[in-house]
């Protein structure tokens, strides 16, 4: 049991007047701005938008830099803030399909409609530190090309005309959607839950999972059929307006896994899926989103149980950095009154071993021993 | 019902146009029209809407995460009711836009916001697309597959 103190006050605030100066380091440095944040650390503000659960740039820009960097600190940030606003409602779902393409890559198939495309990426970089970044660098204008206006077709849509790929769940007529934030998560949890606990989830806890499942902790012989970045469009049905209005686009990334599946009596062996979709350009998120998701799937394609990443109520219950770093972290808050009755009951077990062991020392006992 | 329809066409592809421009740039626009006189409905508030995907892009509909959403509602002293709604936090930019919306619906204004606010910002939006596109089609790559071995 956690027993509150009280006190200290003078000491907090003078601990975060030195926080405030230790954030902003030497002040002959020039201030980050926002603006820096958002379009310099992009990949820092996409991840805190999708762990945060949140798409604002700009709130995001500024819980980084509030957080001195420390990601999970920021994220946690943007929970907090999230729950000040109210809810206008639910958008419709975003159509991935219909996503203006800054990035598409199928391991699967080299020849897609649309093509490959590798946009911004690290991918074939050689990993070496740039010295010439080190201060006023200046990239060269991005290179251009006539642009395409063929449709970009879902790689598993593709396969999904011939049959050789499950079609994706449907959802029951006048089905609601659960809500993970508005109530809490039971066991077994639906698949829509499932996705909605790891699109928020702790990109390290995920890839450390997914990573697992492919050392051999419930092998699933995963190929990324298609992972792909770029803008969608958001819709809003509302009844004040009476039809669905646009809000305007977000950048999301998706990852679609293709796995191996052998059938069943029933069923004729297809490929299965493992979906991943997060905000913003988050590669290594999605990718490790989607084998978990397949993994989670075990029980229900009839395959053995047994890995870590099988396990749902375990992945599920550990997936969510806010409330890890929350209990972790709590730890080093006071406990002085826990502590003491801990060292009460320890002193009374040690007194009480010393006499046990004073009198097992007596002939008697020794007696008894050696029979 | 065609005619509703038609508006709630028209109303639709002018937000879709607006919710991408910044407030700066709507309200530099409407500067070009004399505007009639209108009264906020709604002042401009913000909240959240929780962002839906589909499993497997394409399945059941699932919560994947909110964003910020700001909301605002005008009326036109000729009685048009106009919505705004935009993703972000710009008060003024939802409220711009639930004037627009007001506009387009009336008989003696649609003319003019479509020509002298929606149309520049649709031509914007389409240039700077443009140029995305052109940009990201110059990485669209072709893999060989190799063969061991001469063939």
């Amino acid at each position: 049991m956690y027993v509150a103190v009280k006190g200290g006050e003078r000491a907090i605030e003078n601990a975060h007047r030195l926080l405030a100066n230790a954030r902003r380091g030497d002040q002959s440095v020039a201030e980050v701005s926002l603006d820096q944040i958002s379009e310099q650390l992009g990949l820092a503000v996409d991840r805190v938008m999708s762990e945060g659960s949140l798409y604002d740039r700009e709130l995001a820009a500024l819980a980084i830099k509030q957080a001195r960097g420390d990601l999970i600190e920021a994220i946690f940030l943007v929970r907090a803030f999230r729950a000040t606003l109210p809810r206008f409602g639910a958008s419709e779902p975003v159509d991935t399909g219909a996503m203006r393409v800054k990035r598409r890559v199928s391991s699967t198939f080299k020849d897609i409609p649309g093509g490959q495309i590798l946009g911004p990426t690290f991918d074939y970089t050689h990993r070496l530190l740039d010295p010439s970044l080190s201060q006023g660098f200046v990239p060269e204008a991005p290179a251009v090309a006539a642009a395409s206006t063929a449709p970009t077709p879902r790689v598993t849509d593709i396969l999904g005309r011939d049959g050789l790929i499950e079609t994706s769940p449907q959802a029951e007529d006048g089905a609601s959607v659960g809500d993970l934030t508005r109530e809490p998560l039971n066991f077994p949890a639906d698949r829509y839950l499932r996705l909605q606990n790891l699109a928020r989830g702790d990109e390290g806890f995920l890839l450390a999972m997914g990573y697992s499942t492919q050392r051999g902790y419930g092998r699933n012989h995963p190929f990324a059929g298609e992972i792909r970045f770029g803008e969608v469009e958001v819709e809003f049905a509302t009844e004040d307006v009476g039809f669905a209005v646009p809000l305007g686009s977000i950048e999301l990334t998706e990852c679609q896994m293709v796995n191996q599946f052998k059938g069943s009596a029933t069923e004729a062996p297809c490929f299965t899926r493992g979906y991943g979709l997060a905000f913003g350009q988050s590669e290594r998120k999605t990718m490790s989103m989607a084998l978990v998701d397949r993994a989670l799937r075990a029980r229900e394609l009839g395959e053995e149980v047994g890995a870590p990443a099988q396990d749902e109520e375990f992945v599920l219950s550990h997936s969510d950095n806010v409330q890890a770093t929350g209990f972790v972290e709590h730890l080093k808050l006071p406990h002085y009154v826990d502590f003491q009755s801990e060292l009460g009951l320890l002193r009374k077990l040690r007194k009480e071993f010393a006499e046990a062991s004073a009198e097992s020392n007596t002939p008697d006992t020794m007696k008894e021993a050696a029979e | 019902m065609t005619q509703h329809n038609t508006q709630q066409a028209q109303r639709q592809a002018a937000m879709a146009v607006l919710a991408h421009a910044e407030a700066g740039e709507i309200a530099a626009r409407l500067r070009a029209i004399p505007l009639p006189g209108h009264q906020d409905l709604r002042e401009p508030e913000n909240g959240l809407v929780m962002l839906r995907g589909r499993v497997g892009g394409d399945g059941a509909p699932f919560n994947l995460g909110e964003a910020t959403v700001s909301r605002a509602a005008v009326r036109l002293a000729s009685g048009e009711v106009g919505f705004g709604y935009t993703l972000g936090r710009d008060g003024e930019k939802a409220r711009l836009i639930a004037l627009c919306d007001a506009l387009v619906q009336s008989r003696d204004f649609g003319g003019l916001v479509e020509r002298d606010v929606i149309a520049p910002l649709r031509e914007q939006l389409m240039i700077r697309r443009k140029q995305a596109a052109e940009e990201t089609a110059a990485t669209k790559v072709d893999f060989y597959t190799m063969v061991r071995g001469e063939g």
